[in-house]
């Protein structure tokens, strides 16, 4: 009997798997793509040009993606888990050997078809193994040597194979999705103390071996103002734009510091301070309800979902896009330091774009198919 | 799960407060810190106020320059468009190099001045050829005239191109300077910067982070500088300018009663328009070269030994000491010994029995020997001092003035450490030795004899309203009125009385006639050899001949106007200089009913 009613809810049909859609985060998620578009349009000057048009194509091929994604089952997801993280590394060694060289650093591969940034899809990707290594573990494997181990060495590959780029802050951002899965897999506090406080003791070391310009960047956030055109030149302009949209903002296609071109890098890590200034404090609340929805929902997905790879992927997915989220803002913002964090869905870039949606894809898909266990 | 949600709770609020504290606490800090960041001024070189003389006559003045503007970034194919305006405007290859040096120094999207004062001719060439040269802008644009050239150089001064000096001295300059920012340089140009520039025409700009203009967004009118009406007669500037040409001396001409200058010039002079956009290479050489000096304002910033000239002062101050009276006299033999020195009356034969009124008339060396002598130069010299002698006339109208020199006992002691000697006290009497004057307070002194002996303020600018008139204008200058009436008559002896040194020169109608003395100032020590010679002027050497010098005043009934006249190795004050004044009285007293005419009126309505 029981088992009955398991098969017979496994198999979803078509129509009962569209009933079984996430409709809030959908509506969030496309009205997000919405809003990017209309702000990648004012970064374009108000016409519609390169980054528009691309952007448009991006979202509405991965958007489509994502929903193609839900329909298939979580156990699918589940069982590439592995295999695709071994492929991303395999990207990432691809782009050791023959990336393609950008400002200063070898963050791209050419795939033929499309240039590909793999540390951004790492960020979800090591999500997934995570969350399948510690699919059905006992609970007193978690804490045991071999289970931490194993879980540092996967994270530690990518992020050294990022690192060497050199893309520090892309690096971080993997560590921290990674870091998400351990601490909602139950790894005991102490093991996060423990390094937290080795963080500390050993930062004057890192700080030690980092580059130059990763040095300036942590001065210049300690103190914009010293080389006002200089290194902190991107923090002040940035901080001015947000500032000067006050409560309404200045309107849409009419915010000075991006139109005049003041504003740096505008189109990808920048994109807030953009849409920040044209509209507002009330534009940036809703915009953070907008988000805030969409992690709730994602964290909702999880609690509601009946297999365990799903619950921890989605909890760490959602604590990942929050990271995510609240890095690029403290930047701009001037909180942090400048670490070259794009914001999911708003900011251009390809990349960035297809490894946030192919989260949403599984989370959707766990959502689907939340009843679904997996061995 | 509540660890995790709590937090990232807090963090959103942590976001949200920073977004508030940016958007709506600073929001005026970042508001205003934006507008800077996008409005950028440009500022137009403002219009320069003019100089009129007293009659209204523009002095200088601002015309219209055609001149061709580029911008290179509009300019599709630069070297063509530039090679061919080379052709177009005959370019030589320095000029031409110098724009293609310019073009290097500004951003592709600042204008390039390819020429700053076009010929109509040109200009119009260019106009027909704009189809061809795209990004090239013909340009009217106002700039300093100087129409009447030559005649009032020393006196206005010129502009040209503003100096880091420039504009770290004047605040004025400071506040509006814009690149190609002509200011005054010398003379009153220089004097009322602050009141000639003007303010700046402002054009604001929305701009972006390259500086380039994306709009227009305001403009706002400058003011034009203000308009400084001088005392000055163009008429007799000129006059004053033709007499001199091809010499090198000073005339000026003042009315005895306001101070007002009728008439300054220097000599030789050069036209101030070569400076206004830069002055060529062979043009500044052959300024510069000049024996003549044309750079050096003669009436403020010559010294000169007054020669005779100073005998009505020595006489007035023996009058008013008590040494002399009108008949003492002295005995002249051509030569007299002193103090074991011989001392040479200009007149070989010597002048006989001389008083006080002959010996001025014929400028009896020996009879002023005798008089310096009894006086003693520290009592000349407090006479002289109040007559305007070894100070600066106009204060500090002009910076480049010298005070001349006054000598004193206390004087030498001070300044050359030694002792006065009763010799240098005789060649004072005469006008030599240490004593120097300008031709400016000379004019001063002989302005102050003729009015009756009452002090006056010499000055230039009209309008230039004195803010507190001088308290001792009009003080007397004398112990006894009578004593400046006998200078006053043995002056008119000396041009109008038979044997008087300038009797040639006299004018006889009472209308113009005049009074006016000689001198002839030394410029090295005659000796023995050169006394028996006796030469002619033109058979000395320019550079060592004597200085003709002549200060005059009229009409003398009712006097107006005092003079000077100093041409530089002239020769003889009689002969070289006093003629002058006779052209410069008839001009000046014809003129003086127009003058009067419109002395309570600011212009002359025609």
């Amino acid at each position: 009997m029981y088992q009955h009613t398991r098969l017979t809810t496994n198999r979803l049909g078509f129509f009962q798997k569209f009933r079984n859609f996430d409709y809030i985060l959908l509506v969030c998620i496309l009205l997000l793509g919405f809003i990017s578009l209309a702000t990648m349009y004012s970064t374009d000057g108000g016409e519609i040009k390169f980054h528009t048009k691309s952007h448009f194509t991006k979202l509405a091929v991965f958007t489509l993606m994502m929903l193609v994604m839900s329909f298939i089952n979580i156990k699918y997801w589940f069982s590439i888990g592995y295999l695709a993280y071994v492929a991303v590394v395999g990207l990432l060694v691809g782009t050791y050997l023959f990336g393609i060289t950008s400002s200063g650093s070898q963050r791209w591969i050419n795939l033929y078809f499309i240039n590909l940034q793999p540390s951004e899809l790492m960020k979800i990707f090591i999500i997934v193994c995570l969350a399948k290594f510690f699919h059905r573990m006992k609970l007193e494997n978690v804490n045991s040597i071999y289970t931490i181990l194993t879980s540092l060495i996967i994270i530690l590959l990518p992020m050294g194979l990022v690192i060497v780029q050199p893309d520090l802050g892309t690096a971080v951002l993997i560590a921290i999705s990674g870091i998400a899965v351990l601490w909602f897999a139950g790894i005991n506090y102490k093991y996060f103390i423990y390094t937290i406080l080795g963080f500390i003791i050993s930062l004057p070391f890192v700080i030690a071996f980092l580059k130059p310009y990763q040095k300036l960047r942590v001065l210049t956030f300690l103190n914009p103002d010293k080389d006002p055109l200089g290194a902190g030149y991107q923090i002040i302009q940035s901080k001015i734009a947000v500032g000067s949209g006050g409560i309404f903002g200045k309107g849409f296609l009419k915010g000075t510091q991006s139109y005049l071109e003041f504003l740096p890098e505008k189109h990808t890590d920048f994109i807030f301070t953009l849409f920040s200034e044209e509209f507002g404090f009330v534009g940036s609340a809703i915009l953070l309800v907008i988000y805030a929805i969409i992690i709730y929902r994602i964290v909702a997905i999880g609690a509601s979902s009946r297999s365990y790879f799903a619950k921890i992927f989605c909890y760490s997915f959602g604590a990942a896009i929050f990271v995510f989220i609240t890095i690029n803002m403290s930047m701009v913002l001037g909180l942090l330091p400048i670490v070259g964090s794009p914001l999911p869905i708003m900011s251009y870039g390809g990349s960035s774009m297809l490894a946030t949606m192919i989260g949403f894809g599984i989370v959707m898909s766990a959502r689907v198919h939340n009843q679904q266990l997996i061995a | 799960m509540f660890i995790t949600g709590s937090l990232k709770f807090f963090i959103m609020i942590g976001i949200v407060s920073r977004l508030f504290f940016l958007q709506v606490k600073e929001n005026k800090k970042y508001l205003t810190l934006s507008d800077k960041n996008r409005i950028r001024e440009w500022k137009l070189a403002p219009v320069r106020g003019e100089f009129h003389d007293y009659f209204g006559n523009v002095i200088a003045g601002n015309f219209e320059a055609y001149q061709l503007h580029l911008i290179p970034e509009q300019v599709e194919d630069f070297r063509y468009v530039i090679y061919r305006l080379k052709d177009l405007l005959e370019l030589s290859d320095n000029e031409f190099k110098k724009v293609l040096k310019k073009k290097n120094e500004i951003k592709p999207w600042e204008t390039l001045i390819v020429s700053d004062n076009l010929s109509w001719q040109k200009f119009s060439k260019i106009n027909n050829h704009l189809y061809d040269l795209n990004g090239v802008k013909p340009v009217i644009s106002i700039s300093r005239n100087y129409p009447f050239k030559e005649n009032f150089t020393h006196l206005i001064g010129y502009v040209s191109q503003a100096n880091q000096d420039d504009i770290e001295s004047t605040q004025a300059i400071k506040k509006n300077f814009v690149p190609g920012l002509k200011v005054g340089k010398v003379g009153l140009e220089k004097t009322f910067e602050e009141k000639l520039i003007g303010t700046n025409d402002i054009e604001r700009y929305e701009v972006n982070a390259y500086g380039r203009r994306i709009s227009q967004l305001e403009f706002q009118k400058g003011e034009k500088g203000k308009t400084l009406r001088l005392t000055i007669d163009t008429e007799v500037q000129k006059l004053a300018n033709e007499l001199l040409k091809d010499k090198a001396g000073s005339i000026c001409v003042m009315d005895i009663y306001t101070g007002a200058v009728i008439a300054m010039h220097s000599s030789p002079s050069f036209d101030p328009n070569l400076f206004v956009f830069g002055i060529g290479q062979d043009d500044w050489q052959l300024i510069r070269n000049d024996p003549m000096k044309p750079l050096v304002n003669k009436t403020l910033q010559g010294n000169y030994s007054p020669g005779s000239t100073i005998k009505p002062i020595v006489a007035l101050s023996a009058l008013e000491n008590g040494i002399v009276n009108t008949s003492f006299t002295v005995r002249c033999t051509g030569k007299t010994e002193m103090y074991g020195q011989i001392y040479h009356c200009w007149k070989k034969k010597g002048h006989g029995y001389v008083s006080l009124r002959n010996a001025m008339k014929q400028s009896c060396d020996t009879y002023f020997y005798e008089v310096a002598r009894k006086l003693g130069v520290d009592k000349l010299s407090e006479t002289a001092k109040k007559f305007g002698l070894g100070e600066k006339v106009f204060g500090d109208l002009f910076d480049i003035e010298k005070k001349g020199l006054i000598p004193n006992t206390q004087w030498k002691k001070n300044a050359l450490g030694k002792g006065w000697l009763l010799g240098e006290t005789i060649i004072t009497g005469i006008g030599q030795g240490y004593i120097q004057t300008t031709p400016i307070q000379l004019c001063l002194m002989t302005a102050q004899i003729a009015n009756g002996g009452y002090k006056i303020y010499p000055h230039i600018v009209v309008d230039d309203k004195v803010k507190d008139q001088p308290i001792d204008k009009f003080t007397p200058l004398y112990k006894n009125s009578k004593n400046i009436k006998i200078v006053q008559d043995a002056i008119f002896g000396s041009t109008n009385e038979v044997m008087g040194t300038s009797y040639r020169s006299r004018i006889d109608n009472p209308k113009y006639q005049f009074a006016g003395k000689t001198g002839t100032a030394q410029v090295k020590k005659i000796t023995e050899e050169e006394r028996e010679l006796d030469l002619k002027t033109f058979q000395i050497p320019y550079e060592q001949r004597d200085h003709a010098l002549y200060v005059a005043f009229g009409p003398y009934k009712n006097p107006r106007y005092a003079l000077s006249v100093i041409v530089e190795h002239g020769g003889n004050g009689s002969t070289t200089a006093a003629p002058m004044a006779t052209k410069l009285f008839r001009l000046i007293i014809d003129r003086h009913k127009i003058r009067e005419s419109l002395r309570n009126k600011k212009y002359l309505e025609i």
